[in-house]
């Protein structure tokens, strides 16, 4: 490949080659004060090719691959390109993780213990681990956290926290100081900015912490809450991971132990103002 | 050409696992990224364990382990299942390819990949065994027309059939090569010669496993990951030896393709074969030349050879005006080969 980076995210490191210098320019930007794969030895690559030779310069479009694939995956505008290679290094993660349990979950840490929120997309998971960064929770990981089935504890994965739509003005007022990739309009998502994590993220990247609290947040409705039991968190949580099927029974132990020792509660919520006090409640009442 | 990046890194990394002592990083990340292409990392992890290597390959390969240790026992879940099934019916059901390697304990399933379920039942009785499966939960694939009836006519296999419920495939076929190609190997005495397991299931014998290998690797199909279908015949030969393998693979007139398998295998994994095996044939460097054709990050490289390969692959299953007809139509509903 032409033009080569490489990084390491909480415990995984990626390689990642393109047929284009910019996807490579904006992650050397972006993710600059993140260290490299451990001994050099990268967990997974990701390719940012042309299909064809010729599609690298006449409407340039760039195709994911990596050491997963899936078939028939979109190709995205040589504009997009920041966010092709972190939908590779997602892409990876979802169908090549097998250290861990996957969980679709943003995560956020205070005093050791973790605080993990799952949801479909749009109930506003990376919204509100943004925001409980900015008020001084430590941000595990705005897309996936990740249960290790040795120890039970969360290990986080603080990628660029992805920021869609009407979250970005929220997010941009609350954390003025800090650093934005460029603002992509028309993705498959929308209106998409990337946001760095803060440098306090960054640099306790390795630190697992041990969970304490699942909230189910869903945006758009009036401020309500209610206990969710083990056995359904246990069911949505298998739906919000990608390799609890190929885990087997390690991935089996690692959920049931989880949901059985962690309270889970689902909260809906009509702004974020909300739903940051029913967190910072639901926190101190466990 | 010779110091250029190639699968060669993965072959002798299985040959010689101690030859990894000498890889710099970089050398790792070449080595696990071609072996995750030719899905051998599961083999590759196997045969380096214990080894001193550099702690994130070793978490890697023992990442590699665990995931074929997981990938055993569902395919032996799956084996289990169509066993179950076909039961009712008293046919002989052989287990094939990877399957049958783990459900027998063979070398060649050591941290093998397993995808499909493999499985040989009587050609008059396939049809009975497809009802039985359908009834059992297997659904149809392959939705078009056209693919389907020419599996059925020409093929030595069922369509596809993938579970509703546990998303997993199942290969039924009634012999090892298709109809349209030249060889027809005995597919009756693969099954009256196979033999059975505690379970009632049925695994080829070793020499015909490895008739059946060499005639996937080398008389059908474009070579695409045929360094692990080598690895099986490596395993295959150097467990069982050779005792008998020249007359049966005649009998199913493969000769030719387990020659070349065993040339090959000796070639790029050093399997003891017999000195009056190691003829010289003018074609075995491009064979070698297809089967290491990575580059560094594990991707496709020498697009021609590729070609040449996908051409043969067709010319070997079919006839020319058969294979001119096939083509076309593949063509018009938009498949590009390689």
């Amino acid at each position: 490949m032409r033009h080569v980076t490489s990084l390491r995210i909480g415990p995984m490191g990626f390689r990642i080659g393109s047929d284009w210098r910019a996807p490579i320019a904006a992650l050397d930007d972006l993710y600059r004060d993140y260290p490299k794969p451990d001994g050099g030895i990268p967990d997974f690559n990701v390719h940012l090719f042309a299909a064809r030779p010729w599609r690298r310069f006449i409407r340039p479009s760039v195709h994911i691959a990596g050491d997963f694939v899936i078939p028939d995956a979109a190709p995205l505008p040589l504009e997009m390109g920041l966010l092709a290679a972190e939908m590779g290094m997602n892409l990876q993660m979802a169908l090549g993780q097998r250290r861990y349990l996957l969980l679709h979950a943003s995560a956020v840490e205070r005093d050791g213990k973790a605080l993990l929120m799952t949801g479909i997309s749009g109930a506003g998971k990376s919204t509100l681990a943004a925001l409980l960064m900015a008020r001084g929770w430590r941000l595990m990981g705005d897309e996936f956290a990740l249960v290790d089935p040795a120890t039970g504890l969360i290990h986080g994965f603080p990628r660029l926290i992805s920021l869609k739509n009407e979250a970005l003005p929220v997010v941009q007022a609350a954390l003025p100081g800090a650093r934005f990739g460029e603002i992509m309009e028309g993705t498959p998502k929308g209106t998409l900015r990337h946001l760095v994590p803060d440098a306090r993220a960054i640099a306790a990247m390795a630190e697992p912490a041990s969970p304490e609290l699942i909230l189910f947040p869903s945006f758009g409705f009036a401020a309500e809450e209610r206990e969710v039991l083990p056995s359904e968190a246990f069911v949505r949580l298998t739906q919000a991971s990608t390799n609890y099927m190929s885990l087997g029974e390690r991935g089996f132990d690692a959920l049931t132990g989880l949901v059985k020792a962690v309270p889970a509660h689902a909260i809906d919520y009509p702004d974020t103002d909300t739903a940051i006090a029913q967190v910072e409640r639901l926190w101190g009442t466990r | 050409m010779g110091n250029a990046v190639s699968a060669a890194i993965l072959t002798r990394a299985l040959r010689d696992p101690a030859s990894t002592a000498g890889l710099d990083a970089n050398g790792w990340t070449t080595l696990l990224a071609i072996a995750r292409a030719e899905q051998l990392i599961g083999t590759l992890a196997h045969r380096l364990d214990g080894l001193p290597m550099p702690q994130a390959a070793a978490r890697i390969l023992a990442d590699a382990r665990a995931s074929a240790e997981q990938g055993r026992v569902a395919a032996l879940w799956e084996a289990e299942m169509a066993r179950r099934a076909l039961a009712p019916l008293g046919m002989p059901l052989v287990l094939l390819k990877g399957t049958a390697f783990v459900a027998a304990g063979l070398s060649a399933g050591m941290g093998r990949h397993i995808g499909d379920l493999d499985i040989l039942v009587p050609r008059e009785r396939i049809g009975e065994a497809e009802a039985a499966l359908l009834v059992a939960g297997w659904e149809w694939v392959k939705p078009d027309p056209y693919d389907d009836a020419y599996y059925r006519r020409w093929m030595h296999e069922l369509p596809p059939l993938i579970h509703r419920e546990r998303d997993r495939m199942i290969d039924v076929h009634h012999t090892i090569l298709p109809l349209t190609a030249r060889i027809r190997p005995d597919a009756e005495g693969l099954i009256a010669d196979s033999l059975p397991l505690e379970n009632n299931l049925r695994i080829l014998n070793p020499n015909d496993m490895l008739c059946h290998a060499a005639a996937h690797l080398f008389a059908d199909g474009d070579l695409a990951g045929g360094l692990r279908n080598l690895w099986d015949i490596h395993c295959l030969i150097a467990e069982f030896g050779t005792a008998g393998l020249e007359a049966r693979a005649a009998h199913h007139g493969l000769s030719s393709a387990v020659a070349r398998a065993a040339r090959q295998a000796n070639h790029h994994y050093g399997t003891p074969i017999p000195e009056s095996w190691r003829v010289w044939d003018s074609m075995d460097p491009l064979f070698a030349r297809r089967l290491l054709a990575r580059d560094g990050w594990g991707r496709q490289t020498r697009k021609l050879t590729r070609f040449a390969f996908y051409l043969r692959s067709h010319q070997l299953r079919m006839p020319p005006l058969m294979l001119a007809r096939h083509l076309y139509t593949k063509w018009r509903k938009g498949h590009v080969p390689g």
